[in-house]
């Protein structure tokens, strides 16, 4: 097969010689290789597209059916508003099925094809297609699947914080590491030092960050109704600009906006290792009592994790980052692994704007874990004693859960 | 200051200068600004060294390193910003004049006044500076906060969701089971055999299962419930385990490549 393709390659540039250059045939061939053209060639509009690419198919010459080699291989012309014919692709023969996706088209313009099947000094052309030109749809439905899930995921979300807001009681789980938070706030109260909160090194458009300066809401309430000090140094200026926000709101919720002061939240650097520099510096000159490192973490996190053990703070540490989890699990007093980072802020907020979220995210964990008990059985039913049934579940079920 | 630090800090100028000497009249005079160059080896040396002092205690010299490396490069950044952001990709699909003036080349596409949309929520965010219009910084922030939510909805479902659920399609007792009987007579332990193989697919599924029972806040973890929450929690731990080490590995190759610049590059001891 590879060598066949590699003599379809090769040969390919000369034999257009053949039709254009009859010395050129004198000099390569003595006789013309004459092969039939292919047949049913047939363009299609691709579907759910914004209208940019028509697919075509073709059945083979018969001349590459029963003789192999003869065809080296079929050349795609393309007629655009009845104009001359465009050579627009090559395609090497006994490489998979026929077909070609003609891209990057216009709706306003009318093509046809047609399909040239090409030996080494021979060109036999198909008829050409009716005229036509690409359809733009308004909706993907290769991806209506993927909109029930996200419908039943986001109606959930609705419905739970519909339900909040009228006042239903929704039940979430304790969260070790936030039993800790008022716990690690009176604790530097007592010891006169300060808190250190660090919301990780990515921008407002991370939702970790996010999260963290909601769970610095709760936080920021609690040091103004303790009067204790909070550090909050960011890497980003729009997280820097939100984080006064937030620790401004907490500190006029408890009543005591004279005590907030906007040095409370400060801008280092962009740079990674040169924001890292700065907490460590901070950490080991103001020696606060607790650290919370909550937010998006990379390589930083083990850095600052070590160092606020060094200096025997209490850490709360948290972030969807599954490779930085580790450091903080072996570094801090409490973690809040991934998800529980953002139903910490859930949690402590008490908010039905986020409660719901968290409970509406629960229904699709229930839809996954039963999809995966269904998908597993059926595929190991299916697979052990060949139940054709079986081997249909999993079928729909992988064309339900497909991310095409 | 303490006279002891004085003589520390002078003993470190010493050393410095003698470094930076002996640098630069061990590289070669032809191989351009040798001055220039034994003062970088050596600075980066130094630098090198402030960082790492840092390990035995809060030291001038790690002060000076960290007040360099922020200053530096909080200044490189804004600059960053400006200069890639504002002049090569805004400037040049809003003003021909501007993008004329800033030497940059037009867009082959040409002007977009779309792109005004980002000028305008840019200076709102500016009112922060403002007393009085402090809150309408808000607007902008709500609307990037409102669009990543909206635009990361489905790149997570379809790859933290649909995707993981589909992969957790595995056959539980192998691609190839005839029953127990021919199982364990032809029992393989090597990597590929049906064992390891039933063996991962059930490490797979439980992983998941487990793993979302763990991250299930609306059901208190109790009963069977509880000890599904602490298989997925010991499997959890397991493999962040198994990154703390990988990752250190990492770490390591990083402190090997500092020292190798130490001991190579700057002493030329290796």
């Amino acid at each position: 097969m590879t060598s066949k393709l590699f003599l379809a390659l090769l040969l390919l540039p000369f034999s257009g010689l053949a039709q254009d250059d009859p010395a050129g045939v004198d000099m390569l061939d003595t006789a013309v290789v004459v092969v039939a053209p292919p047949t049913s060639v047939i363009a299609v509009d691709h579907k759910y597209d914004k209208g940019e690419r028509i697919d075509l198919t073709w059945v083979p010459s018969i001349d590459d059916q029963l003789v192999e080699g003869k065809v080296l291989a079929y050349r795609i012309y393309r007629i655009v508003n009845d104009g001359g014919p465009q050579l627009v692709a090559d395609v090497a023969t006994g490489v998979g099925p026929y077909q070609y996706a003609d891209e990057d088209l216009h709706r306003d313009s009318i093509y046809s094809y047609y399909v040239a099947a090409v030996s080494s000094n021979y060109e036999a052309a198909s008829t050409r297609t009716a005229p036509m030109s690409p359809q733009r749809e308004w909706m993907n439905l290769d991806r209506k699947w993927l909109f029930l899930i996200a419908l039943i995921v986001g109606g959930s979300v609705l419905l739970f914080i519909t339900a909040a807001r009228r006042g239903t009681k929704l039940f979430v789980r304790k969260i070790a590491g936030l039993e800790a938070v008022d716990e690690a706030v009176g604790r530097a109260t007592e010891m006169g030092r300060p808190i250190l909160f660090v919301p990780g090194i990515r921008d407002m458009d991370d939702v970790q960050t996010l999260a963290a300066l909601t769970i610095l809401g709760r936080v920021s309430r609690v040091i103004a109704d303790y009067d204790t000090r909070i550090f909050m140094p960011t890497s980003r200026s729009l997280v820097m600009t939100a984080g006064r926000e937030t620790v401004k709101a907490a500190y006029q919720a408890a009543g005591r906006p004279d005590k907030y002061s906007d040095d409370m939240v400060t801008y280092y650097t962009d740079e990674q290792f040169g924001y890292v520099a700065a907490v460590d510096g901070v950490m080991v000159r103001e020696k606060p009592a607790t650290v919370f490192l909550l937010g998006a973490f990379f390589a930083e996190s083990l850095i600052l994790a070590e160092t606020g053990n060094y200096i025997g703070a209490i850490q709360i540490g948290g972030t969807a980052r599954p490779a930085q989890l580790p450091f903080f699990i072996a570094a801090c007093d409490f973690t809040l692994i991934g998800e529980e980072l953002f139903a910490a802020s859930a949690y402590l907020s008490g908010e039905p704007m986020q409660l719901g979220s968290l409970k509406g995210q629960d229904v699709g964990k229930a839809i996954a874990m039963i999809a995966i008990i269904v998908g597993a059985v059926a595929i190991t039913i299916g697979e052990a004693w060949d139940v054709e049934f079986m081997h249909d579940i999993v079928t729909w079920l992988s064309g339900v859960f497909s991310t095409r | 200051m303490k006279k002891s630090t004085l003589i520390v800090m002078a003993v470190v100028v010493v050393l410095f200068l003698l470094s930076w000497v002996l640098k630069a009249s061990a590289l070669q005079p032809e191989q351009g600004s040798y001055i220039l160059r034994g003062f970088l080896v050596t600075f980066a040396a130094f630098l090198t060294l402030a960082v790492m002092s840092f390990l035995y205690q809060d030291n001038p010299f790690y002060k000076f390193a960290e007040h360099l490396f922020v200053g530096v490069s909080a200044a490189f950044w804004m600059c960053m910003g400006f200069w890639t952001t504002i002049v090569q990709n805004l400037i040049p699909r809003l003003s021909t004049s501007l993008a004329d003036y800033f030497m940059v080349p037009q867009r082959p596409e040409g002007l977009n006044l779309f792109f005004y949309t980002p000028v305008i929520l840019g200076i709102l965010l500016l009112m922060r500076l403002s007393p009085r219009g402090g809150w309408i910084s808000r607007w902008p922030l709500a609307f990037i906060v409102g669009t990543t939510a909206g635009l990361n909805f489905i790149r997570y479902l379809r790859s933290d969701f649909i995707k993981q659920i589909s992969s957790t399609f595995v056959p539980l007792l192998g691609t190839q089971w005839e029953g127990i009987g021919p199982f364990l007579s032809n029992l393989d332990l090597s990597a590929s055999g049906q064992l390891v193989l039933l063996l991962s697919n059930w490490v797979v599924f439980l992983g998941v299962f487990t793993g979302l029972i763990y991250f299930f806040f609306s059901k208190e973890h109790k009963g069977a419930f509880g000890v599904g929450s602490r298989v997925g929690i010991w499997i959890l731990m397991i493999t962040f385990g198994a990154s703390f080490g990988y990752t250190v590995m990492g770490r390591i190759s990083l402190l090997v490549g500092r020292i190798t610049f130490l001991f190579g590059t700057w002493l030329e001891l290796i």
